[in-house]
């Protein structure tokens, strides 16, 4: 395993650790987008050009704005950080990680027993841009219209959803 | 198509007219009258055919025997039968019956005329003529019985005519009863001649039960007391003729028969319904008589002859202390009957259907004068508040001396005295003892004496009523001049000199012979029933004649002998005995019943119904308390577990959110589980 | 060269993270960050296999990231939005007090 992984996967962990872990909400939307940014460098060395580079513009560009807005927007809640009432984890927060913890273990293990039947690095065909528009517009035509279908059914939800209700007079 | 195959018309027409005056509302007078006296012209006119076909059939010197049967219906191997016989007794008695009948109906449209139940009286009279001509006319035993039945019920309906008179039903009641107690002995009689003889006919070719082959049959074998099974039938069979004719023991419902109108008493209850019995006992004398010896008789006829002489005296004593003219008629009849009886028993078929005859007229006619003396002296009955009505009502008068003379057995003139003279001769010839002769003799001496008591408290001496008497109307006093001259001129067949009667009934021939007169024999009896008769007209005359003591005065002979003036005049207590013995035993177990019924059925009958409460009430329970409360209980559970179901929604999306997660576990586990190699 | 497994892992791991901090966290919108964590682990699932799968060149496994990530975005902005509707509503982004939906 180069080295090169270890350090990408270490980023990646790392960020990911630090966002369920961290008290302030903001540091938690960082370290958020420190992870979106350590899998799109992954996606990178695994030669997913395209895909490493809509994962920076989308999540990182977008979802992870997306959220530090919300953050912003709902702040009166988190303002009072030494609130005895704020505690940041749930009541029961040993069982969900235990439970995360058993789920982490199946994978693991699936993944560990497999470990000789995974295929091996293969030699890379060339993947270019433009196959890759060929094949959204020929191959993948209907899920490409589907999800345009669904991000618009999105946008107009969201902006109902977050839309200021009118007062009643 | 000769009068035997019509002879059914004889009962059928009247029966008919019954049911047509039934339909006809009450004021519809004229219509029901002629109705009724219409079918019973009719009747006679048919029955006088009859008679002249038997008549010329005797002349000819044949026996005249016709029947004519036929199958009702079967049952099995057996079958039912009926039909109807024409021969010289049923020939006489239909002239008979239909001839008084029709003169009482004609009376009875006068008698009846105030009524206001005139259409049902004659609905009733007619249905008991046809019954009455039925009885006559009947070849099988089960046809006389069916029709006996209907002459009792319509006895019982013409006695108790007036039926708001609590004494009129009451006695109605007892008739009914009292010859029931006769008829259950005679049904028991009908069964076992049937199982006997296998047919219910008299006579059918040989194969009837009163002829030789079934006679034989029966007197070959014996029943109790000495009798033969032919014996022993004619005893159930004459227990009840006794109930009808008012034999001794069961006689106590005919005096109270009179609280009927006069023409019912007239005509059921002297000249024809009570003739009934005797003409029975006349029509089955083949099985009473079977096995006689010449010169003998028959257990079944010697208890036949003292029934009927001790029924004779018994109700002449009785008459004698009597204040109520149609009282002192009714136990003259049972006594008359009595000796009817006596002289089927002492002399056969011949001698007691003829005193048959001559009295059911001039018993008819005494009826009929009681009911105009009645309507004459304003609807009284007591003898003692009448008197002198000889000038206030000659006709009546004139007619009823006739019947009385009849009656008493005067002789020469009146056929009473030669009926009666024919019994005492059998009598006096009796081969087992003279007592029946005895009883017989003091029985006329006492008829003689009550009826010139009668006579001369009625129509003799002042009168003691109130109001004037008048004579009674053209209705009423033709038909007693017309039986008055029947009772004379019925003596003339009877006569030694010239016995037609028994010759006819006993098909052989009939000489006018004068010279029987002179017989020795004759002129005793001859002597002896005049002496009779002088003695007890004259001790009569001697005691009441033209005598007219007031009605509170005590009689007679109450003065000479109060303690047998009692018990006379008090029935000899034969109906208190009744009361005390048989009646209470009744109400007794009718008491011991009505227990039985109540308490224990009744009991028992709670008892199941309380069972079944019980079954109820427990089912009740059991689907209330188990199966609602069980149901209402697992309902109740299912609402809790559902409540202890809805904690896990409990809204918080963490929770769902594990539960997920939990469960995406598990089913990878399975599946990974299940994909080791 | 890394083995297929070891991407497997890193992305295994992720998605416990991410799991940990849905289940765990007392914020709605952390809530939804972690979900965004599992999304993201599952992608690069996705684009490890189609790296070392047979058939490269039909880019399937990147196809299936990319509509993958435009869905995860949509569903983080409408999640998002009700996230700040429920905030208007009830003052407040926490979890355990949003349980009027408790049966």
């Amino acid at each position: 395993m180069s080295p090169i992984f270890y350090l990408l996967a270490a980023i990646t962990v790392a960020g990911g650790l630090a966002t369920v872990l961290l008290k302030n909400l903001v540091h938690c939307a960082l370290a958020v987008t420190i992870a979106f940014l350590g899998l799109a460098l992954l996606f990178l060395s695994l030669d997913a050009q395209f895909a490493g580079f809509v994962q920076i513009l989308v999540y990182i560009g977008a979802v992870a704005i997306l959220v530090v807005f919300a953050i912003l927007l709902t702040r009166e809640a988190e303002v009072p950080e030494s609130s005895p009432a704020g505690r940041v984890f749930s009541k029961t927060w040993l069982t969900g990680l235990v439970i995360a913890a058993a789920v982490f273990a199946m994978l693991g293990w699936a993944v560990l027993q497999s470990a000789q039947a995974l295929p091996n690095e293969t030699a890379m065909p060339a993947v270019s841009v433009r196959d890759i528009g060929n094949a959204l517009v020929g191959r993948y035509v209907l899920p490409l219209e589907i999800v345009a279908l669904l991000l618009t059914a999105a946008t107009i939800g969201a902006v109902i959803v977050a839309m200021h209700e009118k007062e009643a007079k | 198509m000769g009068i035997c195959d019509l002879l059914w018309l004889i009962p059928a027409i009247p029966i008919v007219a019954s049911g047509i005056i039934a339909l006809l509302k009450q004021p519809r007078r004229k219509p029901a009258a002629a109705l009724a006296i219409g079918s019973l012209s009719i009747s006679l006119l048919l029955s006088l055919w009859a008679f002249a076909h038997v008549l010329a059939g005797w002349t000819n010197h044949m026996a005249v025997r016709e029947t004519f049967n036929f199958t009702w219906m079967q049952v099995g191997a057996a079958s039912v039968q009926l039909g109807w016989i024409l021969d010289p007794l049923a020939a006489i008695m239909l002239v008979m019956v239909s001839l008084v009948g029709l003169l009482i109906f004609i009376y009875s449209v006068g008698y009846m005329e105030h009524d206001e139940n005139f259409t049902r009286f004659f609905c009733f009279l007619s249905l008991f003529a046809g019954a009455m001509l039925g009885v006559v006319i009947s070849n099988s035993i089960l046809l006389l019985f069916m029709c006996w039945e209907i002459v009792g019920l319509t006895s019982y309906l013409l006695i108790g005519f007036w039926y708001h008179k609590p004494s009129a039903a009451a006695a109605a009641k007892k008739a009914f009863i009292t010859t029931r107690v006769g008829d259950v002995f005679f049904l028991l009689g009908i069964v076992w001649l049937f199982a006997q003889t296998g047919t219910l006919l008299f006579y059918n070719y040989g194969a009837g039960s009163l002829e030789a082959l079934a006679l034989t049959n029966m007197l070959a074998q014996h029943a109790a007391l000495g009798l033969t099974f032919a014996g022993a039938i004619g005893l159930l069979i004459f227990c009840g003729a006794a109930g009808k004719s008012g034999q001794l023991p069961l006689h106590v419902w005919l005096p109270d028969a009179m609280e009927g109108p006069t023409p019912v008493s007239a005509l059921i209850h002297a000249a024809t319904m009570v003739a009934a019995g005797v003409y029975l006992i006349a029509r089955v004398y083949p099985l009473m008589s079977a096995g006689i010896q010449p010169g003998g008789t028959t257990t079944a006829l010697v208890v036949v002859t003292w029934v009927g002489s001790l029924t004779a005296v018994f109700a002449a004593l009785i008459a004698v202390a009597q204040n109520d003219i149609k009282r002192i008629l009714a136990y003259s009849t049972v006594s008359q009957l009595g000796y009817m009886m006596a002289g089927l028993g002492l002399g056969g078929v011949a001698i007691g259907m003829f005193h048959l005859i001559t009295h059911a007229f001039f018993k008819a006619l005494l009826f009929l004068g009681a009911g105009s003396v009645i309507h004459g002296a304003h609807e009284e009955q007591d003898v003692r508040k009448m008197g002198g009505l000889k000038s206030a009502m000659p006709l009546t008068f004139a007619t009823y001396a006739v019947g009385m003379l009849a009656l008493c057995g005067v002789p020469i003139f009146f056929s009473g005295f030669w009926s009666k003279d024919a019994i005492l001769e059998s009598a006096h010839g009796w081969p087992l003892s003279r007592a029946p002769y005895y009883l017989l003799i003091f029985g006329a001496v006492l008829t003689a004496f009550y009826m010139t008591r009668q006579v001369s408290y009625a129509f003799f001496g002042k009168w003691r009523g109130h109001g004037h008497a008048h004579e009674s109307p053209r209705v009423m006093t033709m038909p007693l001049g017309i039986l008055a001259f029947f009772a004379i001129a019925l003596g003339a067949i009877g006569t030694p000199a010239w016995p037609w009667f028994r010759a006819f009934l006993g098909n052989h021939a009939a000489d006018i012979d004068l010279h029987a007169f002179a017989e020795p024999a004759w002129l005793m009896l001859l002597a002896s029933s005049f002496v009779i008769v002088t003695v007890g007209i004259g001790v009569g005359w001697w005691l009441y004649g033209n005598k007219s003591p007031a009605a509170e005065e005590p009689d007679a002979l109450e003065k000479a002998a109060p303690v047998l003036w009692t018990g006379l005049s008090n029935r000899l207590y034969v109906d208190e005995f009744y009361g005390a013995t048989f009646i209470a035993f009744y109400y007794w177990w009718a008491r011991v019943t009505d227990f039985i019924d109540r308490r224990v059925w009744g009991g028992i009958v709670a008892g199941v119904a309380w069972l079944f409460g019980l079954w109820a009430r427990f089912n009740q329970f059991f689907d209330n308390d188990w199966i609602n409360g069980g149901f209402d209980k697992g309902c109740e559970e299912m609402a809790n577990s559902g409540g202890l179901l809805a904690r896990a929604q409990n809204g918080r999306v963490q929770i769902y959110l594990r539960i997920l997660a939990v469960g995406m576990i598990a089913l990878v586990a399975i599946l990974l589980w299940s994909a080791r190699p | 060269m890394t083995p297929l497994a070891a991407y497997l892992m890193v992305a295994a791991l992720l998605f416990a993270i991410g799991l940990a901090g849905a289940l765990t966290r007392r914020n709605a919108i952390l809530v939804l960050i972690g979900i965004e964590l599992m999304l993201n682990a599952a992608n690069l699932n996705l684009i490890a296999f189609w790296r070392y799968g047979p058939h490269p060149e039909l880019l399937t496994g990147m196809m299936f990231a990319i509509f993958s990530i435009a869905v995860a975005a949509a569903e983080a902005a409408v999640g998002l939005g009700l996230v700040i509707s429920i905030y208007r509503h009830a003052r407040t982004t926490d979890l355990e007090q949003m349980n009027r939906m408790k049966g």
